[in-house]
């Protein structure tokens, strides 16, 4: 564990009841760190997410925040703050109350709790609103209010969930923007929950991508979009024509071919996103199945020994008619090494 | 007939058989006359008067007070816990526990008040009032649970943990958040047990001893021996009262949404 760990998840088991949803996680977030979750729909990170929050209890091993080991300690006494999805603002409080009201369980004096609230309501620029009920905001102030009301408690970390998706996409850049704004700000520890690969790109330092309850591959958003390291990640960022690769040799279509070039020991596949793909010269052949236009650049579908090869190419060179015989490669230089292939 | 015809008229019927009554019990209770009758014989307010004069009526009426009051407060006490558990947590037999609950709807009253007569008053010696006090709260019971169960669900759990991580403990989450948004369910939930429980004949006809009487049966027994329009005007007041509740209810509550 390197000593910049500020908030570390250590063998951490998830459990509801008898299924397993987290196995044996292991992660380290440094302090002011705006960290990813990323995983289709069922892969862990929700719950791991709401064991750092000490809603969910783990069934095995250890969370430590800012030195202190916190798998124990109740939610209540976390300072950890959540911006739940729903938002989850009290329906019966003002703005204001809603606000206040954590504030005013610490016991803060009242003018300590005005002032606080005051000034994290005009940080999210809802100063206005703060006589309202949450019913009477849109779903976009609801969630400056949500956000509003976990910043005025100063969290050692902050948990979003799915933080942009139920906002339009202008409302996004929008929040994207603020968010990004506030962990500057404060510098809080923050944390997002997200399943949309384009959300957790624009917005995190640090991306852990999860599946089926483990890590699959961390990284900065350069490395997950460019260097994804697993079959899954490489297909979750884009790269259409994924193989696998067996003693140095391509597994496709009608048997192991050879490659140019020559590979780690440990790569156990190859990935090429369609715009890597050479079209008309190279060693392998293909007929041309379908192309489809899309403004900048024209996406063909090529029928080949090795299998379906989606290739694109600038739209301002010639079309291609279907039916048409192609030469093409997969530059081994140009694409993603995965490491794991399953 | 032209449903142009047919359909209001339908609703004429229903409506007149609905609320027909009232209006000749209001029609009888101002009676001049001495006896029970429709249409009513002259005009007077002789009849209104005497029903507070009627010492039995007073002491059956703060009877059925005090089981309505007392007994729909009892069934919330328990409903509101249940419906909570009910409605957050998967329990194992939870949905067993929701029919048990809601039995007292199904039972025939005349069955319950047999009962609890014949198997627990009259072998153990029971208290009636006590026995009494008991069997209103768990009529009134299913009520309080289903009318505090629909508000609970259009409730959402995660304000629960909002709370929670906003540094609040798991019950006073619930007492911050959840009881403040689910109140108007309770108070519905109040109105609903109160008139049920007011208005309840079969089970109290069995459990009745002496000086121990609810308004209605003891309506039905001076009805036996006095025939005279007093028990129309008693009638009229209560259905008054039931509709004054009823009205501010829906005013502040909007309590139709409940029921």
């Amino acid at each position: 564990m390197s000593d910049a760990a500020f908030l570390s998840l250590e063998k951490l088991t998830l459990a509801y009841g008898d299924t397993v949803a987290v196995k044996d996680l292991d992660l380290s977030i440094r302090k002011g760190e705006l960290v990813a979750f990323l995983g289709p729909s069922g892969c862990g990170k929700t719950t791991t997410m709401r064991s750092i929050a000490g809603l969910l209890s783990p069934a095995s091993g250890a969370i430590r925040l800012d030195g202190a080991d916190i798998t124990r300690v109740s939610a209540n006494k976390r300072s950890v703050g959540l911006v739940f999805q729903s938002y989850a603002l009290f329906p019966h409080l003002t703005v204001f109350e809603n606000v206040a009201f954590g504030l005013r369980l610490k016991k803060l004096p009242a003018n300590e709790i005005e002032s606080k609230v005051t000034t994290g309501l005009k940080s999210v620029g809802l100063s206005k609103f703060s006589a309202r009920k949450p019913g009477e905001l849109s779903g976009g102030q609801q969630q400056r209010v949500a956000l509003a009301r976990s910043m005025v408690m100063e969290p050692k970390v902050l948990l979003l969930d799915e933080p942009l998706s139920n906002l339009d996409a202008r409302l996004r850049l929008e929040m994207r923007t603020e968010l990004q704004r506030v962990q500057k700000e404060t510098g809080v520890t923050m944390i997002f929950v997200t399943h949309d690969q384009g959300e957790a790109l624009s917005l995190a330092d640090r991306i852990v991508v999860m599946l089926n309850g483990a890590i699959e591959q961390i990284g900065t958003p350069e490395d997950i979009y460019n260097r994804p390291t697993s079959r899954f990640v490489a297909d979750f960022v884009g790269f259409e024509n994924i193989f696998a690769v067996e003693g140095g040799k391509l597994k496709a279509g009608n048997g192991p071919l050879e490659l140019s070039g020559s590979l780690p020991p440990d790569t156990a596949g190859l990935a090429w996103r369609p715009r890597m793909v050479t079209l008309g010269s190279g060693p392998f052949q293909g007929t041309v199945r379908g192309a489809s236009f899309s403004g900048s650049t024209r996406e063909y579908l090529l029928d080949t020994p090795l299998g379906a090869i989606k290739a694109e190419e600038d739209a301002a060179l010639a079309a291609r008619e279907t039916g048409t015989a192609i030469a093409f490669d997969l530059p081994v230089d140009k694409a993603a090494r995965l490491k794991k292939f399953g | 007939m032209k449903p142009r015809v047919f359909t209001p008229l339908v609703l004429f019927l229903v409506i007149g058989f609905l609320i027909g009554p009232f209006f000749i019990i209001v029609a009888a209770s101002l009676s001049g006359g001495e006896t029970l009758a429709f249409p009513p014989q002259g005009f007077s307010l002789q009849w209104v008067a005497k029903v507070f004069t009627v010492e039995s009526f007073r002491e059956s009426f703060a009877i059925s007070m005090l089981l309505a009051i007392g007994g729909t407060a009892a069934a919330l006490v328990l409903g509101v816990p249940a419906s909570y558990a009910l409605s957050r947590y998967k329990l194992p037999f939870g949905e067993t526990v929701r029919t048990i609950v809601s039995l007292p709807i199904i039972v025939p009253g005349i069955i319950v008040g047999l009962a609890l007569l014949r198997y627990i008053v009259v072998p153990f010696g029971f208290n009636i009032t006590l026995v009494l006090f008991l069997a209103h709260t768990a009529l009134v019971l299913p009520y309080a649970v289903r009318v505090v169960s629909a508000s609970l669900n259009n409730l959402r759990s995660d304000i629960e943990e909002a709370a929670v991580l906003l540094g609040s403990s798991r019950a006073g989450a619930f007492f911050r958040v959840v009881m403040p948004n689910i109140r108007s369910g309770i108070l519905a939930a109040f109105i609903l047990g109160f008139v049920t429980s007011f208005n309840q004949v079969p089970v109290s006809l069995f459990l009745s001893g002496p000086g121990v009487r609810t308004l209605p049966i003891d309506m039905l027994s001076y009805m036996e021996i006095t025939y005279d329009p007093s028990v129309a005007a008693l009638s009229a007041l209560l259905a008054f009262m039931s509709i004054g509740i009823v009205f501010l209810a829906e005013r502040f509550l909007g309590f139709s949404r409940y029921v």
